[in-house]
């Protein structure tokens, strides 16, 4: 797995590629926690590289979303998400609560 | 039956999605199908090392996964404290962002994807996870 960050005006752009699975979602969920504990509730997540994820990556992606959305601060959207992925999103019931997007200029955007 | 003896640790999980990805494509699975069971595997494991070996240094899962007729049969065997996974309680998949519960997810999706999952624990010989999935 493999993370990279870009900081727009109005939101921070996430570029995650390869395997999140127990193994690697403490970093990624560490990542998200960082963005937010410097005051960044605007997230946008690409996933256009994204092999795999697991429950391990969909809790943190769960967790970051409640966080962003609290007190209306801002939100977590996701960008170019796997098929593969998005069917296993789907049946974990978990499309509804991130808005997405099919390129990162639509998604940054939108904030 | 091929069998394998991975060490509990989450860094075996790549591991462990492979060999059960080799099998599920020699049996004929399509390419979705296969993703599946890797989660469907990957989720499995994940709560043996988390659950029935936490705490524990140098636990062991021994996975068999062969194809028996038209279906895939992954057995997940480990010598930890028993974890059961129908005890998880299901999650409310239409409660709120608020709401929503963070654990029980894996054990859901397992459940899902596979067509049976069956588990027997044992103070002699360990606990027994069997998931069986049939192709297409």
């Amino acid at each position: 797995m493999e993370i990279t960050t870009q900081e727009f005006k109005h939101c921070d752009l996430f570029k995650i590629k390869g395997r999140v699975d127990s193994s690697t979602a403490p970093e990624f969920s560490k990542a998200l926690e960082n963005a937010n504990n410097d005051g960044h509730f605007k997230i946008a997540i690409d996933m256009s590289e994204l092999e795999y994820m697991s429950s391990a990556g969909f809790r943190a992606l769960l967790a970051t979303q409640r966080n962003c959305k609290r007190y209306n601060r801002g939100e977590l959207v996701l960008v170019s998400v796997p098929e593969r992925i998005r069917e296993a999103l789907e049946l974990a019931g978990f499309t509804e609560l991130f808005k997405t997007f099919d390129d990162t200029v639509e998604a940054v955007g939108s904030f | 039956m091929p069998k394998t003896t991975f060490p509990a640790k989450f860094e075996y999980l790549d591991e462990i999605r492979d060999f059960v990805a080799e099998i599920a494509r020699e049996g004929g699975f399509t390419e979705k199908e296969i993703y599946s069971l890797q989660l469907a595997a990957d989720e499995a494991a994940s709560n043996i090392i988390e659950h029935a070996y936490e705490g524990v240094a140098n636990g062991s899962v021994d996975i068999s996964c062969s194809m028996q007729g038209n279906s895939i049969v992954i057995i997940m065997r480990d010598q930890g404290a028993p974890f059961d996974p129908s005890t998880v309680k299901q999650p409310n998949l239409k409660a709120d962002l608020s709401e929503r519960q963070i654990g029980g997810l894996g054990v859901y999706l397992m459940r899902k994807i596979m067509d049976e999952v069956r588990y027997e624990s044992n103070s002699r010989t360990g606990n027994l996870l069997t998931m069986i999935k049939r192709r297409g």
